[in-house]
């Protein structure tokens, strides 16, 4: 089986359902020659055509507005942002638009896109290469929100999403670890994983970390290192957060007793506030410990200096520390 | 005469067609008007009218192929709806919010068209978003090797956003076979079009995506349709899209929610009542012998009666369901 990064299971998995699928077509900024400033598209619009891989011009509330207009025309068209941070210029066409086609027109219309974006620090990517965006969709009834951590994960969601007659947000973790440097076996067969299963990446008795994205990575090498001292935490991915899988976290959490949230977006109005409210109100009686969530810390985003960025960025020890405090409580 | 007879001659358009034409702009008007007099019965919580865009909109629908051609109407547009087949029952089921209208089943506001019946794209209240969506539709006609062109309004208002922008230099670049269509008013809300656009002509910025603009009196259906008919078909060539700017004048308030004393004149409104379209098309049908006074007349009775039982039924006609506002927030598989 071949073994693959998460780029090359972007540009295969674009390709192998571009392949079989008049109706799928990709629009963005530098998606078509260039083939995306990641790689992701590489080679897609030489192989299928100019008029099926589109650059667009650099204006991204049209890129999801065109997207929605063709989807409405009956394509599938994915749209590529080339940045999560630049999404916000099209947040009236997700928002408004996307996420409301459906219930608006009382099930007489439909809105299936999928919407890419590279998102997340540690790249030195400053204020503007660096965000995290999923908190300001997760209140958005309509849209539906992946965000994959493995090559493994990214295709069959990424079909999934392809597929779904709902409007998907696609982030993609694009640092060096997620995007390139993490590799692992790859189908090449097609297959899908569905919306709302979450992955338990470790298993283990002792408390549970929640976390999606590249968190997940790191969260998962802290768990190893713990094991060591004898503790045993439970890694869950959630894969997706809307739909985010409810009861795989409430079945580890009444096991374990402890949790804590991982995330790599902001703390205040993060996913961790409502995924807590989640786990008192169903798990309260099962707890040993208060629900803990470790996020970024609330500045409006990452600074561009090496240190600076360091200092704010999530990494391995920090969620070491943090399990290891709660594992003691 | 001679002249002006050729006018709807050289268009293609008979006796029967004209008066067609006209009973669908006294039915937007009536619609309207009987709408407006719901709003201020109490019977129904808000409306938004078009009266004054009768000839604009007539004409422009009148140039569409009902069924194939793809339309984005914005929410004046009850006579572009009428001549599209939305019947004023089924119209006025939108109206007072009720489970039979078409455009949402009472989930939108009064005029946020949307039938697939109709091919009638679902529309919003925040403007211009659907003029991105007219060059993706566009674009997926193209590849998909349809015949179908896309029409899309938008008022004057909307020209100042950039979606109106992105979506016209997409369609432009890729010359997708798109009609833009502008009702201009003169004002968005109540600002007035001097203080929106730097430049006199929504059609003016044509020039800057390299596409024909067209300005032309939206109060004269004839004309109207001529220009239309002319984009349309330009579009069917594959040439790409062209800019209407069709020049009228909103008669009612922007809403049943504005004053507009606040901000025109009594005076200014009076000046524009003798461009009505309604009144120079009615001229213009009884200059070259199609309509009598009291046939004109009885065409307005008729008018009136008709909403008037539209409205009657459609207050008549059942409400959604409180928990079916539950349902459609995403695809449900097939069952109750």
């Amino acid at each position: 089986m071949p073994v693959k990064n998460a780029i090359q299971t972007i540009r295969d998995t674009l390709h192998q359902v571009m392949a079989d699928d008049d109706r799928v077509i990709i629009i963005g900024q530098d998606v078509g020659v260039m083939g995306g400033v990641f790689g992701a598209t590489a080679g897609l619009a030489e192989e299928f055509g100019e008029h099926r891989v589109i650059d667009a011009p650099l204006a991204e509330s049209s890129i999801v507005g065109i997207a929605i207009g063709a989807a409405l025309g009956g394509l599938l068209p994915i749209a590529e942002i080339q940045f999560a941070d630049f999404i916000h210029s099209a947040v009236d066409q997700i928002i408004s638009e996307a996420a409301k086609i459906r219930y608006r027109s009382n099930n007489d219309f439909s809105c299936p896109i999928v919407i890419r974006a590279p998102y997340g620090a540690g790249i030195t990517g400053g204020l503007y290469h660096s965000q995290s965006v999923e908190a300001l969709f997760f209140s958005t009834p309509g849209l539906k929100i992946a965000v994959p951590s493995t090559p493994y994960d990214i295709k069959g969601l990424l079909r999934a999403a392809i597929y779904d007659p709902d409007p998907v947000l696609f982030f993609e973790h694009k640092n060096g670890h997620t995007y390139r440097g993490y590799k692992e076996e790859v189908p090449d067969v097609p297959y899908t994983i569905p919306f709302g299963k979450a992955a338990i990446r470790r298993e283990g008795e002792d408390l549970t970390v929640i976390s999606y994205g590249l968190m997940v990575h790191y969260a998962t090498a802290a768990a190893d290192e713990l094991a060591k001292e004898g503790v045993k935490a439970e890694v869950i991915d959630l894969r997706t957060l809307l739909p985010f899988d409810r009861e795989t976290i409430l079945e580890s959490v009444c096991k374990t007793g402890k949790v804590l949230i991982v995330h790599e977006d902001n703390l205040t109005g993060g996913i961790g506030g409502e995924l807590a409210a989640v786990i008192a109100d169903e798990a309260f009686w099962h707890l040993d410990a208060p629900i803990k969530r470790l996020a970024s810390p609330d500045i409006p985003a990452m600074p561009y200096a090496p240190s600076l960025e360091k200092h704010v960025m999530l990494n391995q020890e920090k969620i070491y520390a943090a399990m290891k405090e709660l594992a003691a409580y | 005469m001679d002249s002006e007879q050729a006018r709807h001659e050289a268009l293609g358009l008979t006796a029967d067609d004209l008066l067609a034409m006209y009973r669908y702009m006294l039915a937007a008007r009536a619609f309207d008007e009987r709408t407006m007099i719901l709003e201020r019965q109490g019977k129904i919580p808000f409306t938004v009218t078009g009266v004054g865009h009768e000839g604009a909109q007539v004409g422009a629908a009148w140039s569409l192929r009902k069924g194939i051609d793809i339309v984005l109407p914005y929410y004046r547009d009850v006579g572009v709806m009428l001549v599209l087949g939305m019947t004023p029952y089924e119209m006025m089921l939108g109206e007072f919010a009720r489970a039979g209208d078409p455009n949402s089943g009472g989930r939108q506001m009064p005029k946020h068209w949307g039938s697939r019946r109709l091919s009638v794209i679902t529309q919003s209240s925040p403007v211009a978003t659907q003029i991105p969506h007219a060059a993706g539709l566009g674009l997926a006609a193209k590849l998909k090797g349809e015949d179908a062109i896309v029409w899309v309004s938008f008022g004057d208002g909307a020209a100042s956003k950039g979606d109106f922008h992105e979506g016209v230099s997409f369609a432009a670049i890729h010359k997708l076979p798109v009609v833009f269509f502008c009702e201009n008013n003169l004002y968005a809300i109540s600002v007035p079009l001097e203080r929106q656009s730097p430049v006199p002509n929504v059609a003016d910025r044509s020039a800057a995506y390299g596409i024909p603009g067209v300005t032309v009196d939206g109060n004269d259906v004839l004309e109207v349709y001529r220009v239309s008919l002319e984009a349309g078909e330009r579009a069917r060539r594959g040439e790409g899209p062209t800019l209407i700017e069709a020049r009228t004048y909103r008669f009612d308030p922007h809403t049943t929610n504005d004053d507009d004393r606040k901000y025109r004149s009594r005076e200014e409104i009076d000046s524009w009542r003798s461009q009505d379209p309604i009144l120079r098309f009615s001229a213009y049908l009884k200059e070259h012998g199609f309509l009598t006074e009291e046939e004109d007349l009885a065409l307005r009775e008729e008018a009136k009666a008709t909403m008037l039982e539209a409205a009657r039924a459609a207050e008549a006609a059942p409400e959604p369901d409180g928990p079916s506002a539950l349902r459609y927030v995403y695809h449900e598989e097939e069952g109750p």
